[in-house]
């Protein structure tokens, strides 16, 4: 009876206030779809770092005949020094970080180069000699590697040493900027939406003032004369949290899934169907929760005499 | 039933209190007329004991309640046993007869078996037993006016103020309404009444309050609108004084 009641007055301050309901719908769907955007950023960058942090390796370039950078001084590294480097990664003070090591040869380096960058306008300048030779390290825990670096660069015939993940940090850097964008226009349009919750709860309020009153006069409970004005937010707040919920899907089955496995190589680490299911619920929680607050604030200052 | 103990009102707008320095009892089943000018207090009165309002100084106990220390929390409670008439009836023009009824026993949550047989029986009660599917613009002033007492005795309040509930309707209807309050007063409903109408209240022969410039000037037992002792005449002029400084 009661229940029903509530339900009822909810349903009719929605029928009075469509068009505030249908912004409030829009601009809630809008933010939230900012905010789901931002998070399956960071899903994607959590997710790759994962992916390539395994496989990034520590390289210890050697000298070649053309460098003077480093420790080297125009002369290929010797047969000795490389023993020394070897020496020194196969070493108990270093071998309880590394997982395993290779050695890549300027043959190797060769090849490695053409199948990547063949493309590239230097491609067909570029000698094997010219490619430095390397020692490929993979480690335990790829965090360690200034270790690596910092006992492995003073050696003879070591030009550098460079711990690759360097280079994905670029990549994360420009998705966690674009992830910090989204959740910067995401807070703004969030801010619009509480607004607009508040104050089409307060027409709302002030279209039954009379009802309110009358209510207040007889003893209906404060709980019982607030509960219809936040269903009515959380309710017009949820579809916009469904729809943004059904957009975030859609980016990820049509977007990622559809167009950038095809665009991008099969290597890349992408999200899936399953972070965006992750991602929906967040959303609508965080819809209900503001449009409960924002609604529940609003109707207060206005049950306050 | 109800006390004020020197109790005082200020608005904070206004320099002079509405009420001032009030202490009263009124007891279970009286019938308490509260008279005076406009902005003599009688408003404010009504307010305080419907804890709308909080007093500025002194201490008012309703129906056992002590109303300064009652947590806004418990008012609603507190107000389910009272009975509330306005001059403007208030009444709720987009439901029926029948809902305007029912709806103070929806919003306090009483089961839908109840208000079908409680709604009917206080609307024969008041005389309104053939008009419950009708609008209130259809029906006359009194009859709203019985709408809205049907109203605010439903729930069989302990207490029934009215705020001037005749302020609106000719003589006879006033009459009828009347006759009402006194057998819901009969019935052991204590009635508190603030009204201009010098009639009734000489007519009825009941207890008299008369407030002028917030203070109390007589309380009488079975008194008139102008009091017939003697010493206190020089108050009605006071009041004159006061309603043209206003």
């Amino acid at each position: 009876m009661r229940f029903g009641l509530v339900m009822g007055e909810a349903a009719s301050g929605l029928r009075r206030n469509i068009s505030m309901v249908i912004s409030v719908i829009l601009v809630t769907f809008i933010s939230l779809t900012f905010v789901g955007a931002a998070i399956l950023l960071q899903l994607q960058i959590v997710q790759m770092k994962g992916y390539w942090y395994d496989r990034a390796q520590v390289a210890v370039y050697l000298c070649t005949e053309t460098q003077a950078t480093g420790n080297c001084a125009q002369e290929e590294a010797t047969a000795e020094q490389k023993a020394a480097v070897e020496a020194e990664l196969t070493s108990t003070d270093l071998a309880q970080y590394i997982e395993k090591f290779e050695f890549e040869n300027h043959d190797l380096a060769y090849q490695n180069f053409q199948t990547f960058l063949s493309d590239s306008s230097y491609a067909s300048f570029v000698k094997p000699e010219m490619l430095n030779e390397s020692y490929r390290v993979n480690l335990k825990d790829p965090s360690n590697a200034d270790v690596l670096i910092e006992s492995l660069s003073g050696l003879a015939g070591v030009e550098s040493v460079v711990d690759q993940r360097k280079y994905l940090d670029q990549i994360f850097g420009i998705l966690n900027a674009a992830s910090y964008t989204a959740i910067g226009l995401a807070v703004l349009m969030l801010i619009a939406a509480v607004l607009l919750i508040a104050t089409t709860i307060r027409l709302s309020a002030f279209s039954r003032r009379r009802e309110l009153g009358i209510m207040r006069l007889v003893g209906a409970s404060n709980r019982f004369i607030q509960t219809p004005f936040i269903l009515e937010g959380v309710f017009a707040a949820l579809i916009g949290s469904i729809l943004a919920g059904g957009a975030i899907v859609a980016i990820v089955q049509f977007f990622v899934r559809g167009y950038l496995t095809t665009a991008l190589p099969s290597t890349t680490a992408l999200i899936g169907l399953g972070d965006a299911l992750l991602v929906v619920p967040v959303l609508i929680v965080l819809g209900g929760v503001l449009a409960a607050a924002s609604a529940g604030f609003a109707i207060n200052r206005y049950l306050k005499v | 039933m109800i006390r004020f103990d020197s109790v005082s009102k200020l608005y904070t707008s206004n320099p002079r209190p509405a009420l001032n320095n009030v202490s009263l009892e009124i007891l279970k089943g009286e019938f308490v007329f509260l008279v005076g000018a406009s902005g003599s207090g009688k408003s404010s009165f009504l307010r305080l004991v419907l804890r709308e309002e909080k007093p500025s100084k002194g201490d008012i106990h309703v129906l056992g309640q002590q109303l300064t220390t009652l947590s806004s929390r418990k008012v609603p409670y507190f107000r389910r046993n009272l009975g509330v008439v306005f001059q403007d009836f208030r009444l709720l023009p987009q439901k029926t007869v029948f809902d305007n009824v029912a709806f103070t026993l929806q919003v306090i949550g009483k089961s839908k078996g109840f208000i079908q047989e409680a709604v009917p029986d206080v609307l024969k009660m008041v005389g309104l037993s053939g008009k419950t599917a009708r609008f209130p613009h259809e029906l006359s002033g009194g009859e709203q006016q019985r709408v809205a007492i049907a109203r605010a005795i439903v729930n069989k309040p302990a207490i029934l103020l009215a705020d001037e509930p005749t302020g609106n309707l000719d003589p006879a209807t006033s009459q009828g309404i009347m006759t009402l309050l006194e057998r819901i007063n009969l019935g052991g409903t204590t009635v508190v009444m603030a009204t201009h109408d010098a009639g009734i209240v000489d007519q009825m022969k009941r207890r008299v309050i008369e407030l002028i410039g917030g203070q109390i000037v007589r309380d009488e037992r079975q008194g008139g609108y102008q009091t017939q002792s003697m010493p206190i005449q020089t108050f009605g002029m006071a009041g004159t004084d006061g309603e043209a400084s206003l």
